[in-house]
């Protein structure tokens, strides 16, 4: 950080860059409170004039609309189920994993490591139609597995927590294997506690990510009682231009983003230290 | 933390003991990595040769079987004018999204790189957007840019001026699905950015103080050679990111108008889930895959020259 004052902290130009700052952060921000604002508005009003929004009547029918509209529930307990399912999954796999590639020696270990972090260079369309032909081939689509299982094949948390584990000095488990302790129990009492960090931002990220996840969703969810928030609110998005219910639709971006937003602001640190660790490792 | 006393003796018999864990190559060992790699094979690897052969099938629609085909698809594809274009749409959208990425991305960073409230704060503003997901932020900017009704008609009409037609003009539909992409995820390349930021040593500041160095200076000859790496890292991820645009083009523009914001991703989607067409769509999926590989290398390759001389 110190260094950094050094660049902000010289006295002249330094509030001129603040102010661009803050005044591009209010722009940023524009897009946000305008759909927070007509959220609250009726949609009759919305139809003949945006202009409206700064005035009253103000109203929470657009969000009242939102509960009585079947869908919406199930799709965020569809997301819930699913995001949960993938966080948990990459947890448990890439803490295996990682500590295996990082710490269990095997014969050809090295090599498998490093075809592992080959798959970081594939990109999911790459694999998507067969993979969804698989899940074709075994009547799977439009349950759980089938939106959950795919993300746990992703090789970045393999590569973060073998990352971690590597960083632990081995005295650590090499005074617990001299103690006579299994390499399952060192894994799981002794470094598994000490990635707690590590598991948090991986966490995180894996939820976040599959909560977002909007291409496999969309063609493996076929029926709207198995959508995600995602895939669902997009497919209501369909007759947009005439602006009938934007209130409503505004209200419905607002209230499917508020989930992540919550996890946002209570996890930010570790967000931003999760960013952080990628970038360095 | 566990207790364990150090003896040798002790050591000795752990060694000896088969119940604890020997150090040293043992088969056992891969039951660590076993259950991950369930999954790397049966759900990458094997699907990513499974989808190199499926380009080389023409499905029949009608009984549901497929023959070999060679490089038919292939074929095909390079003669399907809106493949191409979706090719010239997709590379068009990198060449304006990276270069923006990078630049405003570093701005910020170098704007924010410091311990104060103010700056946590604005970093938090910059970063939120991208923890949405592509639907909401299409709903968002969809009003944005609503003909007539819209937020930014709105401003144009404020100032007196003819509203444009973002997304249903078809030489500024991408240009919208670009500014909207950047508003969404600019959080990123800045958070990476200040991460490298940081590492800079600050006795390097310290010593350019002392010389009178210019800010635009120290940034030329002590920032921007310091975060060289992370440079390149940007920009290969945000290649190889960009390249898969799709939601934000299917449920912003739909692809049009007339295909002018058609990216290759959605010509996948709509040959392979639409169209059915899964032969052609992998084919399609193959071709992108190749691009985006090239496009990363080739960027490595040259910084690394680059870095080199």
């Amino acid at each position: 950080m110190a260094a950094s004052e050094h660049i902000v902290g010289r006295g002249i130009g330094n509030k001129l860059i603040l102010f661009t700052v803050v005044l591009v952060a209010v722009i940023w921000m524009l897009p946000i409170a305008w759909t927070l604002l007509l959220s609250f508005k009726p949609n009759s009003e919305l139809m003949i004039s945006t202009a409206s929004a700064f005035r009253a009547p103000y109203t929470l029918k657009n969000y009242t609309d939102i509960f009585q509209s079947s869908g919406v529930f199930r799709w965020l307990w569809n997301s819930a189920v699913v995001s949960v399912g993938v966080t948990v999954g990459i947890l448990v796999l890439s803490s295996l994993a990682g500590y295996g590639f990082a710490r269990a020696e095997f014969k050809g270990r090295d090599i498998i490591f490093v075809l592992v972090l080959l798959g970081l260079a594939v990109p999911e369309q790459a694999v998507i139609i067969a993979r969804h032909q698989m899940f074709s081939d075994l009547k799977m689509h439009n349950t759980y597995p089938a939106i959950i299982l795919p993300g746990l094949s992703s090789a970045f948390g393999v590569f973060l927590m073998t990352q971690y584990f590597k960083a632990i000095p081995k005295d650590i488990d090499e005074a617990a294997m001299l103690d006579n302790a299994s390499r399952f129990k060192i894994f799981w009492k002794v470094l598994l506690p000490l990635t707690i960090p590590a598991q948090a931002t991986l966490g995180i990220f894996s939820f976040l990510g599959a909560w977002n996840d909007y291409l496999w969703p969309l063609i493996s969810a076929t029926k709207p009682e198995m959508f995600t928030i995602t895939v669902g609110i997009a497919s209501t998005q369909t007759n947009f231009a005439q602006s009938e219910g934007l209130g409503f639709l505004m209200a419905q971006a607002i209230f499917a983003g508020l989930p992540v937003f919550v996890v946002y602001l209570f996890f930010q640190k570790y967000i931003v230290r999760a960013v952080a660790g990628a970038a360095i490792s | 933390m566990t207790d364990v006393t150090l003896s040798p003796g002790k050591a000795v018999a752990a060694v000896k003991r088969p119940t604890g864990a020997s150090i040293g190559p043992r088969w056992s060992n891969a039951l660590f990595v076993a259950p991950y790699l369930v999954f790397y094979v049966v759900l990458l690897v094997y699907p990513l040769f499974k989808g190199i052969w499926m380009s080389m099938l023409e499905s029949d629609m009608f009984d549901n079987t497929s023959k070999f085909a060679g490089l038919a698809n292939y074929h095909r594809l390079f003669n399907d004018k809106i493949f191409i274009g979706t090719v010239w749409n997709t590379v068009w959208f990198v060449v304006m999204t990276v270069p923006v990425f990078v630049a405003i991305g570093l701005l910020l960073a170098l704007a924010l790189n410091s311990s104060d409230r103010t700056a946590a704060a604005l970093r938090a503003i910059f970063f939120g957007t991208s923890v949405l997901s592509v639907t909401i932020v299409t709903i968002i900017w969809k009003m944005m840019y609503m003909p007539g009704n819209g937020a930014i008609a709105s401003i144009f009409k404020l100032f007196g001026l003819q509203p444009v037609a973002f997304i249903t003009s078809s030489s500024l539909a991408l240009v919208a699905i670009a500014i909207c992409t950047i508003w969404w995820i600019i959080g990123l390349p800045m958070m990476l950015f200040l991460a490298a930021l940081q590492q800079i040593p600050g006795e390097l500041y310290e010593a350019a103080a002392l010389d009178n160095a210019s800010r635009w200076r120290s940034f030329w000859s002590i920032t921007l050679p310091s975060i060289k790496r992370t440079l390149l890292v940007v920009v290969i991820y945000e290649i190889v990111a960009q390249f898969q645009l799709f939601g934000q083009a299917q449920l912003l523009t739909q692809g049009g108008p007339n295909n002018a914001s058609r990216p290759i991703v959605q010509f996948i989607y709509e040959q392979g889930f639409r169209s059915w067409n899964l032969g052609y769509a992998a084919a399609a999926s193959e071709i992108l895959f190749l691009i985006m590989a090239v496009a990363a290398l080739a960027q490595f390759f040259v910084s690394r020259k680059r870095v080199e001389e």
